[in-house]
């Protein structure tokens, strides 16, 4: 069913910047169209980017927010994960609980 | 004399039924005044009827919202995957499901069991942070009834109430929430250290209006110790039931709220998304099911200072109650969903 609703109607996760979007109302409690628009003001692009494959696998590598590795599409010498995560605090200005925690913990 | 064209639909229960346009469009009409009659809501306009025709009068295997209209979605249960351990579940989810938000869980969705297994799950949520990129919040159910006997310590209130024994019933669903808060900020304290992004409080009111205060009082207090905590409650249905019938929040009473007053009291209690809930009615089509839902849950919308993701899954908000919903229909409602009431996500 998660698939159904992906291809329906999801912006589309860590294709595009669902996950970004998505990152503001978890924690800031943002309706749609402000987290759209606080999104796109932060990556620099048009609200409508937001949602494009190619657009924004470009927006991501160039900003290290984390892309999804597929065959030969992997960059495992790009931010993923716990990487990526550090760069979408700061990217966005938004706290990430588990970014907090690795820089405690590694004592950075 | 021409015939109408038959189209291929459902009804709430998943089977295949065909319904001419005018029928669909009598289904649509009779769901949004069968809804507003309830709930005391307004119906829809006629636009809204209308293009909820178009969207279910449709042959076509699969609907879509336009380009541009894409939703958040906050997939619960993004561990649910038939292989693999739960962290690299949530991995496929994000990687080859396009899921938005994250859940991790276990099978015993409930945090009355969570709390018996939560440093091991909130090491599961370590693990897991490291290697996702997307916002992962833990989910279970407040899941009150767990509380009773036999499965815990509380009197069991179904009990009591059939006996008349009215007050003691309330008294142990009072008690019951208590200790479902104490579990619930327990198992929450520990997923914040472990790092996750929030939690999710899932089919919050399951049990009747106690279960949604136990997490109404759970979300205030985590929302005091974490301001920066994500807090997600989805609803278990369209109405809040009495089962105790006198319980207020901030001096609202939970019995019989509809979703815009639901949606009220979790905003207040300082949950960043809302999910309401309508349950599907297994006897009438999916138009009927999904005006129904359209009808219930547009009040929420123009008051929501935060975001709302309707609870479009196995049998609610439009979405037949099987295992497996079949995608034409899942796609109608949430392109329904998104198309007339401009939700925030699913």
């Amino acid at each position: 069913m998660c698939a159904s609703h992906a291809i329906a109607a999801g912006m589309g996760g860590m294709r595009t910047a669902g996950d970004l979007v998505a990152r503001m109302q978890v924690t800031r409690g943002m309706r749609l169209s402000e987290a759209k628009d606080h999104v796109a003001g932060k990556l620099g692009v048009a609200r409508d980017h937001l949602s494009d494959p190619l657009v924004m696998r470009e927006v991501r590598r160039e900003l290290g927010l984390g892309v999804l590795a597929f065959d030969e599409l992997a960059f495992p010498d790009e931010p993923g994960g716990i990487e990526a995560k550090f760069r979408i605090a700061e990217v966005l200005d938004v706290p990430i609980n588990s970014v907090e925690r690795f820089r405690k913990r590694a004592r950075i | 004399m021409g015939t109408e064209t038959r189209i291929t639909t459902r009804l709430g229960d998943g089977s295949p039924i065909e319904m001419t346009p005018s029928e669909i469009r009598a289904d649509v009409e009779d769901g949004s005044t069968a809804a507003a009659r309830r709930a005391k809501v307004p119906p829809l306009t006629d636009d809204e009827l209308d293009h909820l025709c178009e969207i279910f009068s449709s042959n076509a295997r699969f609907s879509a919202v336009d380009v541009g209209d894409e939703v958040i979605l906050s997939s619960d249960g993004t561990c649910s995957i038939d292989a693999g351990l739960p962290g690299d579940q949530v991995r496929v989810y994000q990687n080859s499901l396009g899921a938005d938000i994250l859940e991790l869980a276990t099978v015993d969705y409930s945090y009355k069991a969570v709390k018996t297994i939560v440093s091991s799950e909130a090491q599961a949520m370590k693990v897991a942070q490291l290697a996702t990129v997307a916002p992962l919040a833990y989910g279970a159910m407040p899941d009150l009834g767990r509380y009773s006997r036999p499965d815990g310590p509380i009197e069991n209130w179904s009990e009591l109430m059939p006996r008349g024994r009215i007050g003691e019933a309330r008294a142990a669903q009072e008690e019951a929430a208590e200790l479902a808060v104490e579990d619930m900020v327990f198992c929450a304290d520990h997923f914040w250290e472990a790092g996750a992004d929030g939690m999710n409080y899932d089919t919050a009111g399951a049990s009747g209006d106690a279960d949604l205060l136990a997490t109404l009082r759970t979300v205030e207090t985590l929302r005091e110790k974490y301001p920066d905590i994500g807090l997600e409650v989805g609803m278990a249905s369209e109405m809040v039931l009495g089962m105790h019938g006198e319980l207020e929040y901030k001096a609202r009473r939970l019995a019989g709220m509809w979703p815009r007053e639901q949606m009220q009291v979790v905003q207040e209690a300082g949950a960043t998304i809302f999910g309401p809930a309508v349950n599907t009615n297994t006897t009438k089509s999916v138009a009927w099911n999904t005006a129904r839902s359209c009808t219930l849950i547009k009040p929420c919308m123009a008051d929501a200072e935060i975001p709302v993701h309707p609870n479009v899954g196995m049998g609610v908000c439009g979405v037949p109650m099987s295992a497996f919903p079949p995608h034409d229909a899942v796609s109608r409602a949430a392109r329904a969903m998104v198309d007339i009431l401009k939700i925030d996500g699913l």
